[in-house]
């Protein structure tokens, strides 16, 4: 295998070497590959025969889709991190983007003023949305009514409604019709946070049924049989068995509202300055602050962009590693035993838009 | 046997047994049923305001020249909007981007279930699912200031090498970042956690019995692959990537960053140029109602596309052999 | 308000001792064992009918086993008893169930309080997995609003008369599904004695047992006959002997509705049955 990626190697440094141009990394890369591929088939051909041979260079062909996954993720964590870590200081937590102008290192001023908006807009859409989303999953779960059918089909449409039109949609309904008296109806956090709701409500629904329709129906009779109501069964029953699962689908739901840019614009609508009321005026979020200013055209606002950036991909992560842990068989660890027993369930990751 | 006993008494009818409800289950229906049925309100209501305020710009401008201009200028009286224009590009990007991503998701879903080990499978479908759950702005950026410079000799190579193909060619001295192909292949990493947990799912499902039955038979792991996996999880593999077109379809701000959003019908897809519904939407804030009332309606068309696109997708992995239990 | 004897001495397989004590449930059901009697019983899933015209006594105190082929209807007989059958969608039943002498049917009456008044315990034991052990035994005084003063001595008395005091009192607060199959099964049967029911409904509780536990479960009905009613359905002719004093045998003919083709005491069934059919399926030659 060495032998095969050396002589690929040479090859193309032969071949490049030879035309002499500069066709740039891709080209390189991509020859090298398919020659160390042909390299390592006909060198494992020779000694075990085709069919091995195909086998093998498979396997390769394989584990290399599985490096590119990880190089993806790798490339993009690494590439934030580096770049966001180079504006990243404690001033960006207590400070926001008072009297700064282009020709302020980056490392001044700060993004407070966003994440203050982010987590109030992520709080007020999550109060929103979950009383609701959990409401409704129950309905389609642990009732008989003949609405569950339409309320699922309305619920798995909505769900792959394009972000952007719930922003708009939120824009067209209260913000445009009050243009003239702008205060709770204007540009603020609270219609940041309705539009947020309506992409988490049918996100939340969806998961958390899944989650509920993996307890086991057993569980479910026994309980009636005890003489439980259908209320009590869900409450006492159901979702203790099930809270694991709601937990991670949650936050993973959360995680998903955090970093969501594209309803802001047309709600939030982005400001420099710290705005704590949600209620009234524009407000700024750590999206919108990315956003806005890895396109500014100056290099400091970039940067200052990119710190964002990392702020943002530390609160998804720390989200997702929430999501793991509060979702993990702890049954598994707590007692050691090969014996049978009922799992509580856990959601499959949400993969709708 | 003597099961001659007679059968001929008339059906008998099932008497009705109604149960007397608990007070706090008659609660927990109400409770339950108006969340659900305000969900289905509120979403309905989302779905006629979107038809009604598009009303206004497609009264105007004609819901087929709508449909077929490429144009989209509100300077100009009367305004001459439509979404072609939006639409050629959305659909560009979004296939460029499954055509990269499919092979890559596959493989990658059959190095997980069939080439790792244990231990391996379970942070890898960890890893998976995290950048499945990083938000599609950190790839913007990541592809807006990083991958859009990378790419442009890619692009360069492509069109030497490739140029014969029509739409590979680009113009001599021709701006080559903030291309269609970089969108695509941003929003293509994007998309690919979708197919690879998709078709991760499916593979995992094939049935063991069926596998061993094929590395019995002396076939090799990719024989074995070929014969059993593949096809057991072909409804999988359709479904995901209706699914990553789907999203790929509404995917917003990464395009949003990576095009310039002037929509023209670009023959070239390596040169600068194009724009997307979603993108189009997103860079056009604000403005007069019409045009609100115009990008209410590109955004309604998006959607409808979006719907079908996921609709297809569920109804094919749910007929498929491996797609019972999956879920979308 | 409910009293309940319980002696310490059973769970070392002594004779009952005469030295009870008493734990009292607040708006469980009335006290002691009750008869349970299916008149002119059918059942339909749908449009079609499973069960047809069970007429059946089971005595107040004493052990009543089911048997008869797969199919035939047992369970869904069972669910009637206890309006389980209800829940399932599209089921539909006609004649009485008579508990106490009283119709579990009778318009405005609870399902809620007919169940708490019998209970069942599965084929499949289905501990809740959230909940410990004890929380488990305790899980019917929580699910059905029944209050107790004594929850210690509750759950020591019921999951004795489980038979299962002995494994578990030292991990009472370790979820419900650390357990082996067998002992999840005894807790099934310790929660649903929990609430002092009247009558307890058993669906093949040890098909998925070892013999061990088996006769565990078996001794177990054993030392619970007087206390309460047992409505067993069972594959096993061997644990039906052992078991039951009263014996029913249900049977589907082709296409055509289950029926009690005969019932009688245990002894006679398994000695001499009116019913060739029976006395085939006792000995083991059914088709
Ligand atoms: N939920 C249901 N929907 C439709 N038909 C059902 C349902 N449950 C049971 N049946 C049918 O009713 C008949 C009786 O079923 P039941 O479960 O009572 O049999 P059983 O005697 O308990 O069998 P076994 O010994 O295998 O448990 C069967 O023919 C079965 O197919
Ligand atoms: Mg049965």
């Amino acid at each position: 295998m060495a032998g095969a990626a050396g002589t690929a190697l040479c090859l193309n440094w032969l071949v490049f070497g030879r035309l002499g141009d500069g066709q740039g990394w891709f080209a390189l890369l991509v020859s090298t590959y398919l020659t160390f591929l042909a390299c390592f088939f006909i060198a494992t051909a020779d000694r075990y025969g085709r069919l091995v041979a195909t086998d093998r260079t498979i396997t390769v062909v394989v584990v290399s889709a599985g490096g590119v996954v990880l190089a993806a993720l790798a490339s993009l964590v690494i590439f934030i991190l580096v770049l966001g870590l180079k504006a990243l200081r404690p001033g960006f937590f207590t400070s926001d983007q008072t009297g700064i102008t282009p020709l302020l290192p980056s490392t001044e001023g700060g993004g407070s003023h966003a994440v203050v908006g982010t987590l109030e807009q992520t709080a007020l859409s999550l109060v929103l949305s979950l009383p609701l989303s959990l409401g409704a999953a129950v309905f389609l779960n642990e009732s008989r009514s003949r609405w569950r059918r339409p309320v699922r089909i309305f619920v798995d449409a909505m769900s792959g409604l394009p972000s952007i039109v719930c922003g708009l949609f939120i824009f067209a309904v209260f913000i445009q019709p009050h243009a003239k008296d702008a205060a709770i109806f204007g540009f603020n956090g609270l219609m940041a946070s309705l539009s947020l709701s309506l992409i988490m409500i049918p996100t939340i629904t969806r998961t958390v049924e899944v989650v509920l329709r993996l307890v086991p129906d057993g569980l479910r009779e026994a309980s009636l049989a005890l003489g439980a109501s259908r209320a009590r069964t869900v409450w006492s029953v159901v979702f203790p068995t099930a809270r694991t699962g709601m937990t991670t689908a949650i936050v993973l739901g959360i995680a998903r509202c955090v970093g969501e840019t594209a309803p802001l614009i047309y709600t939030a609508f982005g400001y420099d300055l710290m705005n704590a009321n949600p209620f009234n005026g524009s407000q700024e979020a750590l999206p919108l602050f990315v956003f806005r200013n890895v396109q500014k055209p100056d290099q400091t606002a970039i940067e200052r962009g990119f710190a964002g950036a990392l702020v943002l991909m530390v609160i998804v992560l720390a989200l997702f590693a929430l999501a793991r842990y509060l979702g993990r068989d702890r049954t598994r660890r707590a007692a050691p035993s090969r014996r049978w027993r009922p799992r509580a369930p856990r959601p499959t990751q949400e993969v709708r838009p | 046997m003597d099961a001659e006993t007679p059968v001929a008494s008339p059906p008998r009818r099932p008497r009705v047994v109604v149960d007397e409800p608990a007070r706090v289950d008659r609660v927990f229906d109400a409770v339950t049923f108006w969340s659900g049925f305000s969900v289905l309100v509120l979403l309905s209501i989302v779905g006629l305001f979107l038809l009604t305020s598009s009303g206004d710009s497609l009264g105007q401008t004609g819901l087929w020249t709508f449909l077929t201009r490429v144009e989209w200028r509100t300077d100009v009286q009367p305004a001459r909007i439509g979404v072609l224009g939006l639409l050629v590009g959305t659909v560009v990007v979004a296939v460029i981007a499954v055509v990269l991503a499919v092979p890559v998701g596959v493989l990658a879903a059959l190095f997980i279930t069939d080439y790792s080990s244990a231990r391996l499978r379970r942070v890898l479908i960890g890893l998976v699912d995290l950048l499945a759950a990083i938000p599609s702005l950190l790839f913007g950026v990541w592809g807006f200031v990083l991958l859009s410079n990378q790419m442009v000799p890619v692009s360069r190579w492509i069109s030497d090498h490739f140029g014969w193909i029509p739409f590979l060619a680009t113009e001599p001295n021709r701006d080559l970042t903030g291309s269609m192909f970089i969108a695509g292949v941003v929003v293509g990493i994007m998309v690919l956690p979708i197919i690879t947990s998709v078709a991760r799912e499916v593979f995992s499902q094939a049935p063991p019995g069926e596998k061993e039955a094929a590395l019995a038979l002396g076939s090799t792991r990719w024989g074995m692959i070929r014969t059993v996996v593949l096809p057991y999880g072909k409804g999988g593999i359709v479904g995901g990537t209706m699914l990553a077109l789907g999203r790929a379809l509404g995917e917003t701000i990464a395009v949003a960053l990576l095009l310039p959003q002037v929509p023209l019908v670009s023959k070239n897809i390596l040169e600068y140029g194009g724009a997307t519904v979603s993108g189009f939407i997103a860079t056009h804030s604000g403005g007069d109602p019409f045009t609100v009332s115009g990008l209410m309606a590109a955004g309604l068309v998006l959607f409808i596309i979006t719907l079908g696109t996921n609709m297809m997708a569920s109804v094919v992995v749910s007929r498929s052999r491996s797609g019972v239990g999956v879920e979308l | 308000m409910t009293t309940i004897t319980v002696d310490r001495a059973r769970s070392n397989g002594t004779h009952p001792s005469p030295t009870p004590r008493l734990v009292e449930l607040i708006g469980g059901p009335p006290p002691g064992a009750a008869a349970i009697e299916a008149r002119g019983a059918c059942a339909w899933f749908g449009d079609r009918l499973v069960l047809e015209s069970v007429d059946l006594l089971m005595p107040a105190g004493q052990v009543t086993a089911l048997i008869g082929p797969s199919g035939c209807g047992k369970s869904t007989f069972l669910r009637l008893l206890n309006r389980m059958h209800e829940l399932v969608p599209g089921a539909a039943l006609d004649g009485e169930v008579l508990l106490d002498g009283e119709d579990v049917y009778r318009h405005g009456r609870r399902a809620q309080e007919v169940r708490t008044r019998i209970g069942m315990v599965f084929q499949k034991p289905n501990p809740f997995p959230a909940m410990s052990i004890r929380d488990n035994v305790l899980s019917g005084l929580k699910l059905a609003q029944i209050k107790c003063h004594d929850k210690d001595g509750l759950v020591e008395q019921s999951l004795e008369r489980a038979g299962l005091w002995k494994e578990v009192r030292d991990r009472l607060h370790q979820p419900g599904g650390a357990l082996s199959g067998g002992q999840q099964q005894r807790l099934c049967i310790a929660r649903s004695l929990a609430v002092h029911p009247n009558v307890l409904l058993m669906d093949e509780p040890c098909s998925a047992l070892d013999p061990t536990s088996t006769r565990r479960i078996e001794e177990t009905i054993g030392e619970l006959r007087h206390q309460v009613t047992i409505v067993i359905v069972t594959h096993n002719m061997q644990q039906a002997q052992r078991v039951s004093d009263h014996c029913a045998f249900f049977l589907a003919e082709e296409n055509e509705p289950g029926r009690v083709i005969e019932h009688a005491t245990t002894t006679k069934m398994f000695s001499t049955p009116d019913d060739r059919r029976t006395l085939n399926y006792v000995e083991g030659r059914f088709g």
